[in-house]
């Protein structure tokens, strides 16, 4: 009978230096010759990460109150809008938002700016109150001389993703990348067996308050993310087909990498970040060591026509085939390219397993765990 | 194969001939033309590119050049700023001449200029806008 180990005593084997920790790959590799009981006897902790474009990200930032104060109600960052309906020197910058009209700058470059410790302009207006009178500012900030930066993302680490192919006969720019026309390219973007939420699919050890890696930093997982679905079907091997489960994440992004968050911009699409995450899994028992010793093989996703713009489902494939560099969809072969970068997303696994076999970086016990949910609402138009 | 692109200058008095269809049919040279801007009485100019072994395109030029219509090649490169490459891919996408490949054990993308026919795509495709073209 498989003996469950708590959080507990793997941190304890952590502190003393004695914790076995491997990443995702090499677990994946593992499991092709030992089963899941000799695993959970050898093996403490396995890494997971990604480093892909993950739209749905940005920051909170307290600026610090000017003499005569202000209320901030309008206002830019390097001409980018950021929300300032939210206390009167609080905004939010999302990662998406651009400068119009040009639309290749956004707030991920402001959000990678200011992490890199450049002077961003701040301009805002405000009609002024009793308390706040002034109506006008324009200064520089940087992340010295604001008090709080915190990246605070709805939603990063999809639980799968689609594969893009493009079915028209004109050349698509989309958010997966440029779709050659009809069928000229398949274009997919997870880090595979390396993926998060790819290894602890049923979300048993990664919940609210897991500690991870998070931009090249520590952060934490604030909630499940949005669009989160734990409703999709699962396959044989018990991970979901297509996009499912997300999570919401912050951390403090004064302490961040611009290695680890990157500004990007899609040609006729607009600006997205890189965000680098890893998230540490303790085996607990032999059944997440099973999971964990996934590999891209039994890992599916579906392939989606972004081209006719009604996403429709056109097939299957698995992220070996993918990754090898050509699927077959209805007989014809189809080159494949990735989006998201496994070179960095290695880094990041061997980072965190490197702080956590040091004994630098402790797992936690989730406050709470996530939801089950079944589906997404649709947005009606109802007038 | 070669690949390379020229500017064609045509003559007001140009003789009319069909040079685009002959460089097909005579030397079975590939042509691609890129943009035009010919309209009769004026100077014209196109610019295509032509792909064939290099001995066919330096026959090709020299047939051009008998027409009266000057035949310039562009020298250009593409160059990718690979310091700055994060390794997504998203470039590797577009490369049908197979110049950017994701190498799938080190999951970095390798760049083989030599392979390119510059067909400009990669420009856009990558999201940190690392590639430039070089005129020589
Ligand atoms: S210009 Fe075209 S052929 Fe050359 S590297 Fe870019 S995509 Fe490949
Ligand atoms: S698209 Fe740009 S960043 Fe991505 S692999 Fe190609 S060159 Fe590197």
């Amino acid at each position: 009978m498989s003996r469950k180990r708590s959080i507990e005593e793997i941190n304890e084997k952590i502190r003393s230096g004695k914790a076995v920790v491997l990443t995702a790959e090499q677990v994946s590799a593992m499991g092709k010759e030992l089963t899941p009981a000799e695993i959970t006897r050898r093996v403490d902790v396995v890494t997971t990460a990604t480093f892909g474009p993950m739209c749905s990200s940005g920051a909170f930032i307290n600026f610090g109150h000017s003499s005569p104060p202000m209320r901030m109600e309008r206002l830019t960052l390097n001409n980018v809008p950021a929300y300032g309906g939210v206390a009167a020197v609080d905004a939010y910058i999302g990662a998406t938002e651009t400068a119009m009209p040009y639309d290749s700058y956004g707030g991920a470059h402001v959000i990678e700016d200011l992490i890199a410790g450049k002077d961003i302009l701040l301009q805002a207006t405000a009609k002024g109150t009793d308390c706040y009178p002034r109506t006008e500012i324009k200064t520089f900030v940087n992340k010295n001389s604001v008090n709080e930066f915190i990246m605070f993302n709805p939603r990063n680490a999809y639980q799968n993703y689609n594969v893009a192919v493009n079915s028209t006969s004109k050349l698509k720019f989309t958010y997966m990348g440029t779709l050659l026309p009809l069928f000229g390219n398949a274009n997919f973007s997870t880090s595979g067996e390396l993926s998060p939420l790819l290894n602890d699919p049923d979300l048993r050890t990664i919940g609210i308050g897991t500690r991870i890696f998070f931009g090249g930093t520590t952060g934490y997982v604030a909630w499940n993310g949005t669009q989160f679905n734990t409703g999709k079907p699962m396959n044989v091997s018990g991970v979901p087909v297509g996009n499912a489960a997300t999570l919401a994440l912050i951390g403090d992004a004064k302490q961040m990498s611009t290695r680890f968050i990157k500004a990007v911009y899609y040609e006729k699409y607009g600006v997205s970040m890189f965000v680098g995450i890893g998230i540490p899994v303790p085996v607990i028992d032999e059944d997440m060591a099973h999971r964990l010793t996934i590999r891209n093989s039994q890992i599916q996703t579906n392939i989606i026509d972004y081209g006719s713009g009604n996403f429709e489902v056109l097939g299957q494939t698995d992220y070996e085939s993918l990754f090898s560099g050509e699927i077959i969809l209805e007989g014809k072969k189809i080159r494949t390219a990735p989006l998201s970068s496994v070179k960095v997303a290695r880094e990041i696994a061997e980072i965190l397993k490197n702080e956590i076999t040091e004994g630098r970086f402790l797992l936690t016990e989730p406050v709470a765990l996530f939801p089950k949910t079944s589906g997404l609402n649709k947005l009606e138009i109802r007038i | 194969m070669t690949s390379k692109r020229f500017v064609l200058t045509f003559p007001p008095e140009s003789t009319g001939e069909p040079i685009t269809y002959n460089l097909i049919k005579r030397f079975d040279i590939m042509v691609n033309i890129v943009k035009a801007d010919v309209s009769p009485g004026k100077i014209g100019r196109l610019v295509m590119e032509m792909t064939a072994p290099a001995k066919v395109l330096k026959e090709g030029m020299a047939y051009i050049r008998q027409q009266n219509v000057e035949c310039e090649p562009i020298e250009k490169k593409i160059h990718c700023n690979e310091e700055l490459c994060i390794h997504c891919g998203a470039c590797s996408a577009v490369c049908f001449a197979g110049a950017l490949k994701m190498n799938r054990q080190t999951a970095e993308l390798v760049f083989e200029p030599e392979k390119c026919v510059i067909c400009e795509l990669c420009l856009k495709s990558c999201p940190l806008n690392l590639f430039s073209i070089d005129i020589d």
